[in-house]
């Protein structure tokens, strides 16, 4: 299968800190990919590379967009990745719109296409154009994503009175309405209670499978990295030290010594 | 050359006066993160109180200039910092957790109600006083032109440096100084490891009123004349100065400043005197296109 | 209530009288040199006056004040009370019945006035204690009651805000509207449609502009020259003025729009000084300090407002068959503003619902978040930029042509700084916040014009004040631009809507 991402040689250099260094890997098309590691490994700042806030020092990143030929990530500016390229992302620390209403924070996600039907504002002032319908779209399309959250009777309230659980789900459905081919999400599980994370494991698993969408994501809780995840790319001090699928990655001898010896396969003990 | 070299100490004593002035916004924009507006007013103040003590010093018959400029800059300071310390606990302090734009329009207010308070208590006219310090020396004299280096251009730049070194000694090896780079670092973490930011914070106030006042002092003896107003244009000049030099770092205060001075002196001189400010902003502008945070500011690394 | 029952903590009194020395102290370092001395403007007499009388008084009124609030804090509400009304009435008496002038504290009439307003104010706070025990409230119970209220008075705004609007239209009929009400309506509703330009650039897309007189300068310049030079009318200027404006936004926006809060207020400060200074200067195009003058008045669709009919045409009053009469142009010239403000008004309010609206506001609120989301930050903030200053623009046709003359010095620091306080005190973002702020900044002190020395000392105060009081403006409260479950809204945020 072609895959949909293909990291070249990645490698981020600050000053004189290499914080990924020389990292390959593949994302398989409407897959899970997991991107783990210990604190420092490098993650965050790989889905920053991806998502254009920093430019790579070496390296490229190949996205075969299914609809559009294919494009490299690091000749693009940050907004225009995830308007063109169809890469859209979450945040470690939540960034919502927190003085906005949830809804008008998933219309925001549509900010392009809607631009684009107001007639770049000019249209919709004069009243030209159907940006009535428009936006009408936009607001289904936001209420499908809101059911699918929990989230339709908030949908007036401001974001950043919603609880943590629910602002990020709220993060992840805002970058659903982008329309994205890939989906970069940066620990989606972190401060989540158990009954939430398995509510999340099964938003990631209808994303990939109802709408066809690729996904990576760092975590460090592995029971959702184990559960969803159909490739695991696994990083440490800035390398790549094992890939492969979830089975494979967890019998690694490399991978378990990084996480300091035996406490992996404890973690995995004690789940049933 | 001559001409030159009389740019160079005219654009220098006056880089040392925007410098002082300076050092007080990056601090307070270092430790609380506000544009204190109101600082080129403290400046205007100290100018006034620096004034008027020199005519009471008259009054009552202290002539020897060495005893009276001590007398008026020890006075000068400890009355200045009075106002820095009242405008930071009246004005700012019940704001502290505020949004910062609350913070700039008291700052605002503030300016707004010092520059009337002065004109009402002192009036509106234009206040000239007698030259303090007289003479100087005259070098490179080649026919018509001559390097006049006055010794009070010398007083400025000797008070200025002294000032300055004793500044960075007390950041850099007392108490306070601690206290006060802590405070920049992190306010929450400084108060919990035992700081008093509240009056750490007030004394960055003190600090910052009292060299404003010295610029003030320097800004009489060297213009001879002051109004209510000087404080505004001074006190853009010296923002601007803060941020070139890279808004929190005291350093680059000292360096924005003395920038700002000789590109003032350099462009009256050799372009005209009208636009100098224009020169002085554009400046501003560009440096901040390629360097968006100063000079000798930490760039700032985007978190995400 | 409860809180009577419980004894009234006890009193520290030393260190109360300590915390009172010690203002009473300061406010002697304070007052010591400029208020203790004044420099004498006339040549001859002594060069120094010194008058200390106002120093003490200023002191012992300190020590008091801050020692009655001391106890009022300790609920010792009797005593308070009896002393500050004692001075309170003795004061006012003093100033009512002019007495003899010795006993008042100090030798301005204000001062006196304001320290009996003060004495006033702590005797009502000490009788309100001694009734009700206490009940100091927190600044964030403040807040919340607030508020609600602001949220109230944003509901109410489907109301509110015609009717606003219908005062508005019908003030040049109302009986006790003169000349000079006018005069300060028009001045009114002109930095009302500032400040709504101006909100556009600080309180949607939250981009600190401290230039914004910049605009208006090149807007007003624009209009002047370009109806000194061609002969063209206002109506044909004025989009041509917003154009310049926008124009001269985009200019300063595209290279700084990057640079980020502070950063960005010092340019944009710059900026407004470098256009100031230009206009000063370049005296071939400007006429410098001298300003221009002559700028022709605004006409009514081709129709002069004027006595005297141009050759072989009409004018209004001749063309409706009216009588001429003097305040025809004033009242024409407050409509005019009136009819710029609203069309700001009806444009926000609008673009606040629109794609781009919603990016500004995102875009205060999370530019790193708006990136993620494809949202062109640059862009966005330049069309804010540029709608903003071309309101600004319309603003500055208007000054000219209602003044007839403008000069560098009307746009000075002070006018941006005006104008950013509307916005913030208002409310960041409100559209009724900035009406209600101007009113208040720039209609009350015109009223109170007669103070004159103490009005810049007393706006300047106000807003120190104001902010203290409400640091998140008069009115702040967001309502959503769409909703979900009532539909679009049809007011959410009021403002005089046509």
């Amino acid at each position: 299968m072609n895959p949909l991402l293909s990291v070249e040689h990645l490698t981020m250099r600050f000053g004189g800190l290499v914080a990924v260094d020389n990292v390959s890997f593949d994302a398989p098309a409407t897959s899970i990919t997991a991107v783990i590691g210990p604190n420092g490994a490098g993650k965050t700042t790989v889905f920053n590379c991806l998502t254009g806030f920093y430019k790579p020092t070496s390296g490229c990143m190949r996205l075969r967009h299914p609809a559009h030929s294919e494009f490299l990530l690091e000749r693009m500016e940050g907004h225009a990745i995830p308007a063109k390229a169809g890469v859209a992302r979450t945040f470690q620390n939540i960034r919502l719109f927190p003085g906005m209403s949830v809804l008008e924070n998933l219309l925001v996600a549509q900010h392009n296409v809607l631009m684009r039907a107001s007639g770049y504002t000019i249209g919709a002032l004069l009243g030209v154009g159907g940006y009535a319908a428009a936006e009408r779209r936009a607001i289904d399309r936001a209420r499908y994503w809101l059911e699918r959250v929990r989230l339709t009777d908030r949908a007036d309230a401001d974001a950043g009175s919603l609880p943590y659980g629910a602002q990020r789900r709220l993060e992840i459905v805002r970058a659903m309405c982008t329309g994205p081919v890939m989906l970069c999400l940066d620990e989606p599980a972190a401060g989540l209670n158990p009954r939430e994370s398995a509510e999340l494991n099964e938003l990631l698993t209808v994303i990939r499978d109802e709408h066809r969408v690729t996904l990576l994501l760092i975590e460090h809780d592995m029971s959702v990295v184990m559960e969803i995840s159909d490739h695991i790319v696994v990083l440490d001090y800035g390398r790549k030290i094992s890939e492969g699928p979830p089975a494979a990655v967890r019998n690694d001898p490399k991978v378990i010594r990084a996480y300091l010896g035996e406490e992996m396969e404890e973690d995995e003990e004690a789940r049933p | 050359m001559g001409y030159f070299l009389q740019q160079l100490i005219n654009g220098l004593t006056l880089g040392m006066i925007y410098g002082l002035i300076a050092i007080g916004y990056t601090m307070v924009y270092g430790i609380i993160g506000m544009i204190n507006f109101a600082h080129g007013e403290i400046f205007m103040i100290g100018a006034f109180i620096a004034f008027i003590a020199f005519l009471a010093l008259g009054l009552i018959g202290i002539g020897w200039v060495p005893l009276a400029l001590l007398i008026v800059l020890v006075a000068t300071m400890l009355l200045t910092s009075a106002y820095g310390w009242a405008l930071e606990r009246v004005a700012y302090r019940p704001l502290r957790h505020s949004p910062r734009l609350a913070a700039l329009i008291t700052a605002i207010g503030m300016s707004i109600f010092l520059q009337n308070y002065v004109q009402l208590l002192q009036g509106a006219r234009v206040k000239p006083l007698q030259p303090v310090v007289t003479g100087g020396v005259r070098f490179f004299e080649t026919g018509e032109f001559a390097v006049a280096f006055s010794f009070l251009q010398m007083v400025i730049i000797v008070i200025t440096l002294g000032l300055m070194l004793g500044f960075t000694l007390l950041i850099n090896r007392t108490a306070l100084g601690r206290a006060q780079r802590a405070c920049q670092q992190d306010l929450g973490m400084a108060s919990l490891v035992g700081i008093n930011v509240d009056r750490t914070i007030a004394l960055t106030f003190v600090l910052g009123a009292s060299l404003a006042s010295v610029a003030g002092l320097m800004f009489l003896l060297n213009y001879g004349v002051i109004d209510f107003y000087i404080g505004f244009q001074a006190g853009i000049k010296a923002f601007t100065a803060a941020v070139l030099g890279g808004i929190g770092s005291i350093p680059g205060a000292m360096l924005g400043g003395l920038l700002i001075g000789l590109i003032e002196a350099f462009w009256s001189a050799y372009f005209s005197v009208e636009y100098k400010d224009v020169a002085t902003f554009a400046i501003l502008i560009l440096v901040l296109i390629f360097r968006p945070t100063g000079l000798l500011g930490k760039p700032d690394v985007e978190k995400v | 209530m409860r809180a009577r029952a419980a004894a009234p903590p006890s009193v520290d009194w030393a260190r109360a009288l300590k915390d009172a020395g010690l203002v009473a102290g300061i406010v002697v370092l304070l007052a010591i040199a400029l208020a203790g001395f004044r420099i004498q403007d006339e040549s001859g007499g002594p060069p120094l006056a010194y008058r200390f009388n106002d120093v003490v008084a200023a002191a012992l009124i300190a020590f008091l004040g801050r020692l009655g609030i001391a106890a009022l804090r300790a609920q010792r509400a009797v005593p308070v009370l009896a002393g500050a009304l004692v001075f309170a009435i003795a004061l006012s008496g003093v100033l009512v019945f002019g007495a003899d002038e010795q006993l008042l504290p100090f030798q301005s009439t204000v001062l006196n006035g304001t320290i009996a307003l003060a004495a006033w104010m702590l005797s009502a706070r000490a009788a309100w204690l001694v009734w009700h025990a206490a009940s100091e409230t927190s600044t964030e119970v403040r807040e919340a009651r607030m508020d609600r209220l602001s949220a109230q008075v944003q509901k109410l705004a489907w109301w509110v805000g015609p009717l606003l609007l219908g005062l508005a239209v019908a003030l040049p009929f109302l009986p006790w509207a003169d000349r000079r009400l006018l005069d300060i309506a028009t001045l009114v509703v002109t930095y009302i449609m500032l400040g709504w330009g101006l909100n556009i650039v600080v309180g949607l897309a939250g981009l600190l502009d401290l230039g914004y007189v910049a605009f208006y300068a090149v807007g007003a310049y624009s209009y002047a020259l370009l109806a000194l030079h061609f002969d063209l009318g206002f109506w044909v200027c004025l989009p041509f003025a917003g154009i310049m404006a926008a124009f001269a936004g985009i200019l300063l926006g595209f290279p700084v729009l990057r640079l980020r809060g502070d950063y960005l207020a010092i340019v944009t400060l710059g900026f407004g000084e470098i256009v100031r200074i230009i206009l000063l200067n370049w005296y071939a195009f400007t006429k410098g300090p001298d300003g221009l003058s002559g700028i022709p008045r605004p006409t009514f669709f081709g129709l002069p407002i004027a006595r005297e009919a141009p050759e072989g045409g009409h004018s209004f009053h001749s063309f409706f068959g009216l009588e001429y009469s003097p305040v025809d142009r004033i009242i024409f010239l407050y409509y005019l503003a009136l009819a710029l403000a609203l069309l700001t008004n009806l444009v926000t309010l609008r673009i606040r619902r629109l794609p781009v609206g919603r990016a500004w506001e995102a875009l205060r609120e999370d530019e790193i978040a708006c990136r993620s989301l494809g949202v062109h930050p640059r862009n966005t903030k330049l069309t804010a930029f540029a709608i903003g200053a071309m309101f600004g623009g319309f603003g500055g046709s208007f000054f000219a042509t209602r003044q007839g003359f403008i000069s560098p010095e009307s746009f000075t620091f002070l006018e941006s700084a005006i104008i950013l306080a509307i916005v913030v005190l208002g409310g960041m973002g409100s559209q009724i916040g900035v009406v209600l702020a101007a009113i208040l900044l720039i209609g009350l002190p015109e009223v109170f014009r007669e103070l004159n020395q103490y009005r810049m000392l007393a706006f300047g105060l106000a807003m120190v004040a104001i902010m203290a009081w409400r640091p998140r403006g008069l009115l702040a409260h967001r309502e959503p631009t769409v909703r979900l479950y009532h539909g679009p809204p049809d007011a959410s945020d009021g403002g005089p809507r046509a």
